[in-house]
């Protein structure tokens, strides 16, 4: 058992050196080997699961006193589960990419970055200690930059990359200075051993630890102030969105929140999590509303669907956030990759009012994407219904205010994935790239079909009556939602909110202006500490110090130089001279 | 009266200062020399000196040594001085100074 969780973990890391050092030079060849290497780690996990149990492995990395580094595996519900959403759905992914990528020349360049992804992603998974998750969190960072800038030659995605990796850096700033704290209180960086180290009077330190903990999360899981990377993100390919925006790394800051909750519960943290999570649902929500880009559409409703997650980790329900996590793996990878489909139909074309009458050009993706809306907005007997409604379940017995954001929120979804698909998908084709599009192949209707079913059932594993005010409060919204949505975008050529409400709306499509805030933040702030470090540096450092040292010594030099008259009886004399002060000075 | 290590030591000092102030006031460079060995005789002195009045042995065998090493020392330092002098066609210091800036 312990080889085959090592495995899970090597297997892509052992697909992408090999793609790397030589394979990359047959596309059949390291399409198979990275698609094998995923779908491999996938039947292991199976295997795990079915052997059921936990399991503990590790070798010691490095020991130094009164600090020992492991890279251990920790296989137990928890990852078990996560892993099975890593591998399965990610596996579905490189299938589709197949498809996807085909006429791509840099194609086994790709599946080679997908294999580190996801052997990334499974270190996260596994890692029974912060440092090693710390190290693969980073090796995620990377290999989403690698992957977001997969077509660097275009100027949007390569910066849209160091956006991504920039703003996790930030997040992943206090994460590192939270670990930190947390060894220096408690004297451990194991999971296991931190847990039992846990006491009353080392609340208050992992109060702040939590919280700084927390923004390693934020970063990765996009939450509010660090929240601008991802919709930029989506300048990677399609299956990359999917990949990283459902299944794996904003699903990372979740789940390691839940990996880690025995350390932020019960502190100060959990208040401020909670609210986090639920303003980050809310404002995404609103910003999706007014986008026209399919994958922002989507990319702001992962925003929101975090934020629910983050916010039942807040209210202290894991146990939701993880549920929804999966859930929404599945559904949001269906959308993302029917959206792909959509978008390869229609040869990159990704605005929605450019779309319409999809519905009888692409029957598979159409059925598909409507199952996924189904879930995403919460309709009863669809998995995203089940994962919802327990977080807003949580969300009414511990904090009312929350509650009303959440139910207001479902109420967004609803609206906005119902344009979502009353545009692109009814109607009429509003342009001739949408007359002409055509089903895409079995390559990549497949896995939408196969993703389909999770959307469906994942539900019903963890599935339980809910209470009926919620039941009421998010029928009531779904059924508002949709009639909505529906009355105003039936038929409709563009969209009429801009023209009715103009400020609303206009905040909406400028996403609430963070990105303006935040370039004026570092023109202003930024920009003026570069300038007093860089006055800094020429005026003290290379001023008073290092022309300083020169100039004293020259000046010396110019003083001393007058000494030297080159008169051998002068030389004589201060030499003597010399000599019996030295004489003086020892003997006395 | 017998002489006592303090007369032998005053002379030493006074050989010694003697020759420093020659090396300092005089002009010319083969008496600047001669002064040069009469403060290394002046150091002669003194050990022999303390070697006598201390019963020990190995202030005389220093001082044998200084010898032969001044003998070597005195024939490349005159012959030093001839060269310079056909160089320059001077042996006065004053006139030596081209190390001065």
């Amino acid at each position: 058992m312990n080889i085959a969780a090592w495995l899970i973990l090597l297997l892509p890391l052992f697909s992408a050196v090999v793609i790397g050092l030589g394979a990359f030079r047959s596309r059949k060849v390291s399409a198979a080997i990275s698609v094998g290497a995923v779908v491999g780690s996938f039947l292991l996990t199976l295997l795990l699961i079915r052997a059921g149990g936990e399991l503990r492995t590790s070798v010691t990395w490095l020991e130094f006193e009164g600090l020992q580094i492991d890279i251990g595996l920790q296989i137990d519900t928890l990852s078990k589960l996560m892993l099975c959403v890593v591998t399965g759905i990610g596996g579905l992914i490189h299938i589709f990419s197949l498809g996807y990528m085909k006429e791509d020349m840099d194609f086994s360049r790709y599946f080679a970055f997908l294999s580190l992804f996801v052997f990334s992603m499974i270190g996260i998974v596994l890692a029974d200690n912060f440092v090693m998750m710390f190290i693969f969190w980073e090796l995620v960072g990377i290999s989403s930059y690698l992957l977001i800038g997969f077509w660097f030659d275009k100027s949007s995605a390569a910066d849209a990359a160091k956006k991504a990796f920039l703003t996790n850096r930030v997040g992943d700033f206090g994460f590192l200075i939270g670990i930190l704290m947390v060894w220096a209180a408690l004297g451990s960086v194991g999971f296991a051993d931190l847990s039992n180290a846990l006491s009353g009077e080392t609340a208050a330190v992992t109060g702040l630890a939590g919280f700084l903990i927390f923004c390693g999360a934020m970063g990765k899981s996009a939450q509010f102030p660090l929240h601008v990377w991802l919709p930029d993100a989506m300048e990677g390919p399609t299956p990359v969105s999917a990949l990283i925006h459902a299944a794996t790394m904003v699903a990372a800051g979740v789940y390691m929140l839940c990996r880690v909750f025995f350390l932020i519960d019960g502190t100060w943290a959990m208040e401020a999590i909670a609210w986090i999570g639920g303003l980050t649902s809310l404002m995404a929500a609103l910003m999706a509303v007014q986008q026209d880009d399919i994958k922002r559409i989507l990319a702001y409703s992962t925003l929101s669907q975090l934020g629910y997650m983050v916010m039942a980790v807040g209210l202290g329900s894991p146990d939701a956030a993880m549920f929804h996590l999966s859930t929404h793996a599945s559904f949001k990878a269906l959308l993302f990759l029917g959206a792909g489909s959509v978008i390869v139909a229609l040869h990159h074309e990704q605005d929605i009012w450019k779309m319409g009458g999809l519905r009888d050009r692409m029957p598979r993706t159409y059925w598909t994407f409507f199952i996924g809306t189904m879930a995403l907005c919460g309709v009863p007997l669809f998995s995203g219904f089940f994962s919802k409604e327990a977080i807003i379940d949580v969300a009414l017995q511990s904090n009312l205010l929350l509650f009303l954001v959440a139910v207001f929120v479902a109420l967004l979804t609803t609206f906005y994935m119902t344009r979502l698909f009353i545009v692109a998908f009814m109607g009429e084709p509003r342009s001739a790239q949408a007359k002409r599009a055509k089903e895409s192949p079995a390559l990549m209707t497949v896995p939408l079909l196969v993703l389909a079913v999770p959307s469906v059932l994942a539900g019903y594993y963890n599935a339980h009556a809910p209470n009926p005010l919620v039941l009421c409060a998010s029928l009531v919204m779904l059924v508002f939602g949709m009639l909505v949505a529906n009355t105003v975008y039936s038929g409709a050529k563009a969209d009429p909110l801009p023209a009715r409400f103009v400020w609303l709306a206009k905040a909406m499509r400028g996403r609430f202006w963070f990105d303006e805030m935040y370039q004026w933040l570092i023109d202003r702030v930024q920009e003026n500490l570069a300038k007093l470090a860089e006055a800094i540096d020429r005026r003290v450092i290379a001023g008073l110090m290092v022309r300083g040292t020169h100039g004293t010594t020259e000046l010396a030099g110019r003083v001393l130089r007058l000494t030297q008259t080159g008169n051998l009886k002068a030389y004589a004399f201060w030499f003597a001279i010399g000599m019996a002060a030295l004489l003086v000075f020892t003997l006395s | 009266m017998e002489p006592l290590l303090n007369h032998y030591l005053l002379v030493s000092g006074a050989l010694f200062a003697i020759g420093l102030l020659g090396v300092i006031v005089r002009r010319n460079l083969l008496i600047i020399y001669m002064s040069l060995e009469l403060m290394l005789n002046a150091a002669n002195v003194a050990l022999v000196a303390m070697s006598r009045f201390n019963g020990n042995l190995d202030g005389q065998v220093m001082v044998f040594f200084i010898i032969t090493v001044a003998a070597a020392e005195v024939s490349v330092g005159l012959a030093l001085i001839v060269a310079l002098y056909r160089k320059r066609q001077t042996a006065d210091v004053e006139d030596l100074a081209t190390m001065k800036l």
